[in-house]
């Protein structure tokens, strides 16, 4: 057991406890960016001049007309900007545009007394556009070879040795929608400018760092000029990682051309029209089985849609080509990624990173083909499984695989799965206008930023001379629980109760240079960190203990608030602290934490980037509705790994929450964008709460039953956990096979089915009808060595670029 | 009348005046602006519930009820000398409402945004006055007697429901001594006439219909409204702004329920929680169809008369009145007529009501058909718009249907009569080769487009299974039966 993971007797981690906020959020005390308005004098409200085209120049920006409108103070535009005029890292996203590039994007911003004004003064604004080609779908990119950024390969042993020794070989192509993050809390900034020039952005992000530096280099202001501050989010899910920047930008641009506060909030259609979501992913594939339904080659060509700009799109394809194995060992490989350019939102992080999409690819690719091997799918996953000894396309090891193997019967014996299943038999015997099924998949995901630079994060804690303690660590609180249990590391670090502890807001110039919080890895970053600062502190103090109670420091026992010496006396906490201070000890710390032991190499797509793999197995049963395609979830019984918890109800949370949310992304939510040639080409036509629809209480599973799994100590990490926020999503693929399955047994035995993503009641009724019908031209798994191949990487393709994850210094233009 | 500076609401037992704002802002908006943060704006159109509020409103007897509703669709003038209750007035961090206390503790919060409005809509089924114990929980009925449908209107995020659903089971009965307890056997506020003015544009309530009638007559533009449900996402999503405003969901004639021998009579500003009341299983058609309709949040607020007045192609209840045969009572200064529903819409959110006149009631006759189905095609069960709604009415005497009729919304410009279908069943057996063919019929009702809700082959598809699935449920009630 290492130090880092190895906890102390009577850990406050590990406690079951509610969030730490949970009280001021139903009271409705707690405070998110946009309630700070109307405590804030004199605020000026900003809202975006925005046009109807796909993808248009901008001949014309009169502004004139909007500085009449009563109320409106000032128009931003692209002159009035002093630094860079970038919303991102790479140069590719204009803060105000010469060229709109999506339905929706803002040209310019009114400034106003009252949001109303605002609004009027917007649409009074007048620009004159010269409207160009659109490119709308992934497929029309793809024929138009409309790519950007990179085009990774991740590659093993000989993908055509593979496909030669296999029994069967399939070949196919699979499309799936993205997503859209729909935190409840749309994107919102304050900013404010101090007497000494110094910006102070509130700013519901989840990288103040990156938020930081874009306001800077948009201002022309050193980063020690600009505080991002971010009390809490309503719901970020990656949505929040690169998104906020442009919006704190204007914003902070406003407050100090005018003076005065400026508040940003976008409202609901604004924040889906204009905000990026999870990337719809492309898939050509063709796979190989031996004759016992081993996987023997997977050949397949992803292709994101990464919307018109870069964004995180290059990461998040790196992720899905190191996701697209999920937790199958298939020994000869090559899965090729590239990012198609569309004139769409800049599709960017949501929860799982590009790793659900790589994943689905493979899920889909089994639940196809299992019936078409004549195996069963749960026999078909098993069999595939990773086993001791494996490695990852990629070349990392895989650790306990045997935790998955574990998981997968836990679920199989405490979701009575065989008896279930025959029961399920027996119902579609005898009924003709319904059908159930139920399936099992697992999740493998891995834990680290691919890019190992931003696997770091740093801390401070204070100790104030009444023994209260206040921790300050880099990362943000977004409902992920992350500040809960930083409350508890830090309060098992010093050997207090929780009670002595405070969190602050996360705040730049409290804590420098953050990573995000994202990729799961909040807890396992900061939570080293606040554990460093804390551990820091203990010693000092153990110094001051020893020669107060004259026992050597290493003897000295924090626990509870009592400080006791072994074999000695014993005095308390605050006193210790007391004594600390008249005796000159320094009673606050930074923390750092890097995590060890990763490497990548982003131009191969090699390495070990992860730190360890978080594993899961979901069994959901469904019921489908013949005449309808509607169904529902029956039931869900789920083991996760997620170590050893530092907070079982954050965990159990986190579990549920991912679920729901991977299970609304497969099945309900549905982005729907105008690919006709009319005039609202490009348009998001499901753009509001009313016609995009969430998971609601109606489409929860009937029964759902979590557990964590056991013995699950995780050695690299903080107190022995592990990272919890993304993987969880991933386990929703059981309610999409479920739905196929249940969808194939309105046809006869050996019924492959293609099912559509997200598999809405429509899409699972089509499936149905697919089924029904014995030759229905939409089946398109087809058979046949050596299959066709997928569509290959340009030779021209520009090599991936760590730049892309934002390492790279900043490039100052216009000089 | 109250002039504007007299509109005032009592706001977690404080009152307050609402002071000079535009008739169009929301009760959420004003709330924020005199610091009561708690209600957020998820979605600005009634969809995700993050504004939720309770306001007291008259019960079915003398009492008042607690009513949730969406504080982002109704103007603030709506509530002038109105009781509201936030999520801030029900328990503070030290003295947790016990609705607060569940929901603490077991996790139901995370990201904390949409905790406030779930709290209230909660607060409102905790407070219900006929909630008791369910002796046979179901999938929508905890053993407190907590109807989940409460929660219908309110998004979450980040939870996934079950610890909400959790919190919402496991809530006692109401405190008798808790204040919000007492409120409710005593009467709800009367409406209070309201004037209020900004600059040009006014918000204007009217107490009785003469003056409602007049001041429509005398300004054909002015926008009456109910419930707000349609009215407030005009405003908030698309910037709709009106000169005047005329409230009519408390005005007493509009508010009466006749059940006579030959028809029930729904008057037009009663909510559609009122109806379903009201009506107490009496048309098990709209019972089928209520839970289905939006939310409950809506539900307390959207009126019959204005899901008729706004003549959306959809909305869920024309589909179902007109498999009812329903008739429209239309009243203006002029006088009062009827007109049967399946002549009242005229074109795409057009019909025959003129400015001047008010839809006063819907009338349905009696008796109803014996063999009666609601079906919303959608993709969510709770709150979601139809792709396709399909109302059926058919009588079926000595195996044979004497008599059918069958609504349809979203497959037209204006919901419609299946007049071919009711053709092709009507004297002929009600047997399976009969909804066979009268199934491919349906199939061509109507004239269903491609939209991002559904694709016109699957509205087709829909209207053919339509019976097909009407039949197999029939079939499998008479096998039971027998």
């Amino acid at each position: 057991m290492s130090s880092l993971s190895e906890r102390p007797t009577n850990p406050v981690v590990g406690q079951e406890i509610p969030h730490e906020s949970a009280a001021l959020h139903v009271t409705g005390t707690a405070l998110y960016t946009d309630d700070l308005v109307g405590r804030t004098a004199g605020v000026l409200h900003a809202y975006p001049v925005t046009g109807g085209h796909a993808h248009a120049l901008v001949t014309r920006l009169d502004p004139a007309p909007a500085l009449h409108v009563d109320g409106v103070v000032r128009v931003l535009t692209a002159e009035d900007v002093p630094g860079i005029n970038d919303a991102g890292v790479k140069g590719d996203e204009p803060l105000f545009p010469s060229e709109v590039m999506y339905v929706g994007h803002p040209v310019a911003w009114v400034l106003a007394e009252t949001l109303e004004a605002a609004r009027v003064g917007a649409a009074a604004v007048e620009v004159t556009y010269e409207p160009l080609p659109s490119i709308v779908t992934v497929t029309e990119a793809i024929e138009a070879e409309s790519f950007q950024g990179g085009q990774p390969t991740v590659r093993r042993g000989d993908v055509e040795a593979g496909i030669a020794r296999a029994a069967h070989v399939f070949t196919g192509t699979f499309e799936m929608a993205g997503q859209e993050h729909f935190y409840l809390e749309t994107h919102c900034s304050i900013a404010q400018v101090d007497e000494s020039g110094q910006v102070f952005v509130q700013c519901s992000t989840q990288h103040p760092t990156e938020t930081q530096e874009i306001v800077a280099h948009v201002l022309d202001l050193p980063s020690n000029a600009v505080t991002v501050q971010c009390l809490r989010m309503g719901g970020g899910f990656g949505g929040k990682e690169m998104q906020p920047h442009g919006y704190a930008a204007i914003a902070a641009l406003g407050a100090t051309l005018t003076g005065r506060p400026v508040r940003l909030r976008l409202n609901r259609t604004h924040d889906i029209t204009m905000t990026g979501k999870r990337h719809g992913f492309h898939a050509q594939w063709r796979v190989g089985f031996s004759s016992d339904g081993r996987v023997e080659a997977l050949d397949a060509t992803l292709t994101s849609d990464g919307g018109w700009s870069l964004d995180l799109s290059e990461p998040v394809l790196a992720r899905a080509l190191c996701h697209v194995e999920n937790a199958y060992w298939i020994p000869d490989v090559r899965v090729n990624g590239r990012i198609a350019r569309t004139h769409k939102t800049s599709q960017t992080a949501f929860r799982g990173f590009g790793g659900p999409q790589g994943m689905l690819v493979i899920e889909d690719i089994l639940g196809r083909c299992a019936p078409l091997l004549g195996i069963d799918p749960v026999e078909l996953r098993w069999r595939n499984f990773y086993t001791a000894g494996q490695d990852t396309p990629y070349g990392m090891p895989v650790r306990h695989p045997e935790r998955l193997a574990t998981a997968w019967n836990q679920v199989l014996t405490s979701g009575d799965v065989l008896v279930r299943r025959a029961e399920i038999a027996r119902f579609n015997a005898t009924h003709e206008h319904a059908k159930r099924a139920l399936a099992v998949t697992p999740v493998k995901f891995g834990i680290s930023f691919n890019l190992t630079a931003f696997n770091q994060a740093g801390a401070l804690v204070l100790v104030y001379k009444d023994g209260s303690v206040l921790v300050n660590h880099g990362g943000t609180e977004m409902g992920q629980g992350l500040h809960t249990k930083m409350l508890q590391v830090a309060a098992t670090a010093l050997g207090l109760p929780l009670n002595r502890v405070r969190l602050a807001p996360t705040r730049t110039d409290k804590v420098p240079n953050t990573s995000a919080t994202a990729a799961s890895s909040g807890a396992d970053l900061n939570g080293g960190a606040v554990k460093d600062a804390c551990e820091q502190i203990r010693a000092r103090l153990a110094v001051v203990a020893s020669g107060e109670l004259g026992v050597p420091a290493a003897d000295v026992r924090f626990e509870d608030g009592v400080v006791t010496g072994l074999g000695g006396g014993e005095t308390t906490w605050d006193e210790l602290v007391r004594l600390a201070y008249v005796q000159r000890v320094q009673l606050s710390a930074t923390g750092f934490y890097r995590t060890e032991g990763l490497h990548w190499d982003s131009s191969t797509m090699q390495g070990s980037p992860f730190k360890y793999f978080a594993y899961g197995v979901a069994a959901s049963e469904v019921e489908v509705d013949g005449f309808t395609g509607a169904y529902r979830t029956r039931r869900v019984d789920i083991v996760h790994d997620v170590g050893d918890s530092l907070s079982p109800l954050v965990d159990l949370g986190q579990i549920e929450g991912g679920f729901v949310q991977g299970a609304g992304w497969l099945t309900l939510e549905d982005l729907r964008w105008d690919t006709s040639d009319g005039p609202t080409r490009g348009r998001l036509s499901t753009q509001a709460a009313s016609t995009y629809k969430l998971p609601s209480l109606s489409e929860m599973p009937e029964v759902l039953n979590v557990s964590l799994l056991e013995h699950a100590h995780e050695d690299g990490a903080v107190y022995g956990s592990k990272a919890v926020g993304e993987p969880p999503l991933m386990l929703a693929f059981s309610v999409r096979e479920a739905l196929r399955e249940a969808a194939a047994a309105f046809g006869p035995p050996g019924t492959s089915v293609d099912l559509a993503s997200p598999a809405t009641p429509e899409a699972v009724f089509w499936a149905v009808e697919q089924a029904r019908s014995e030759h229905d031209e939409r089946a398109h798994v087809v058979e046949g060595s050596p299959g066709r191949e997928p569509e290959q990487p340009s030779p021209s393709a520009e090599p991936m670029r760590p730049s892309s994850e934002r390492v790279q210094p900043h490039v100052r233009s216009g000089v | 009348m109250a002039r504007s500076d007299a509109v005032a609401v009592t706001v977690n037992g404080r009152v307050r005046p609402v002071g000079d704002v535009p008739p169009h802002t929301t009760v959420l908006h004003w709330l924020r602006e005199i610091g009561l943060t708690g209600a957020k704006e998820g979605c600005a159109e009634g969809e995700c519930g993050a504004c939720s509020v309770m306001v007291a409103r008259p019960d079915d007897g003398d009492g008042t009820r607690w009513t949730a509703i969406n504080s982002c669709l109704v103007p603030v003038g709506s509530l002038d000398g109105q009781e509201v209750v936030t999520a801030e007035g029900l328990g503070t961090v030290d003295d947790l409402h016990p609705v607060q206390h569940e929901m603490a503790v077991r996790g139901g919060s995370q990201c904390g945004y949409c905790t406030p409005g779930f709290v209230c809509s909660m607060a409102a089924e905790y407070y219900r006055p006929d909630r008791s114990p369910a002796p046979e929980p179901d999938r929508e009925r905890g053993p407190n007697g907590f109807d989940l449908h409460a929660l219908s209107g309110n998004l979450c995020r980040c939870t996934g429901y079950r610890p909400i659903r959790d919190a919402a089971y496991a809530l006692g009965p109401a405190d008798a001594s808790d204040p919000l307890t007492r409120r409710t056997t005593e009467p709800a506020p009367l409406a209070v006439a309201t004037w209020q003015t900004y600059g040009d544009r006014a918000y204007v309530r009217p107490t009785d219909l003469q003056t409602a009638l007049g001041l429509l007559a005398d300004h054909p533009d002015a926008v009456p409204v109910a419930g707000c449900t349609d009215w407030g996402v005009e405003v908030s999503l698309r910037g709709a702004r009106a000169d005047l405003v005329v409230a009519l969901d408390r005005l007493p004639e509009l508010r009466e329920l006749h059940v006579s021998d030959d028809a029930v009579d729904i008057g037009a500003a009663l909510t559609l929680s009122e109806v379903g009341r009201g009506l107490a299983g009496r048309v098990p058609l709209l019972d089928e169809l209520f839970p289905q309709f939006a939310s409950l949040l809506i539900r307390n607020g959207a009126t019959i008369g204005g899901n008729l007045g706004t003549g959306s192609p959809i909305g869920d209840l024309p589909p179902a009145l007109l498999a009812l045969d329903a008739e429209v009572v239309l009243i203006s200064a002029a006088g009062e007529r009827t007109v049967a529903l399946a002549h009242y819409f005229t074109g795409y959110r057009e019909s025959v009501r003129r400015p001047d006149e008010l839809i006063r009631s819907v009338r349905i006759p009696l008796p109803l058909s014996e063999i009666t189905a609601f079906h919303k095609i959608a993709k969510r069960r709770f709150d979601d718009i139809s792709s396709v709604a399909v109302g059926l009415a058919l009588d079926v005497q000595d195996g044979v249907v004497r008599r059918a009729r069958i609504g349809l919304g979203g497959v037209a410009a204006t919901p419609i009569r299946a007049r071919a279908t009711e053709s092709a069943l009507e004297g002929r057996p009600w047997t399976a080769e009969t909804v066979r063919a009268a199934a491919e019929v349906m199939r061509t009702e109507g004239t269903p487009i491609d939209d991002q809700r559904a694709s016109a082959a699957y509205r087709q598809a829909m209207l053919r299974t339509a019976l097909l699935r009407l039949y197999a449920d029939h079939a499998a009630d008479e096998g039971r039966t027998a």
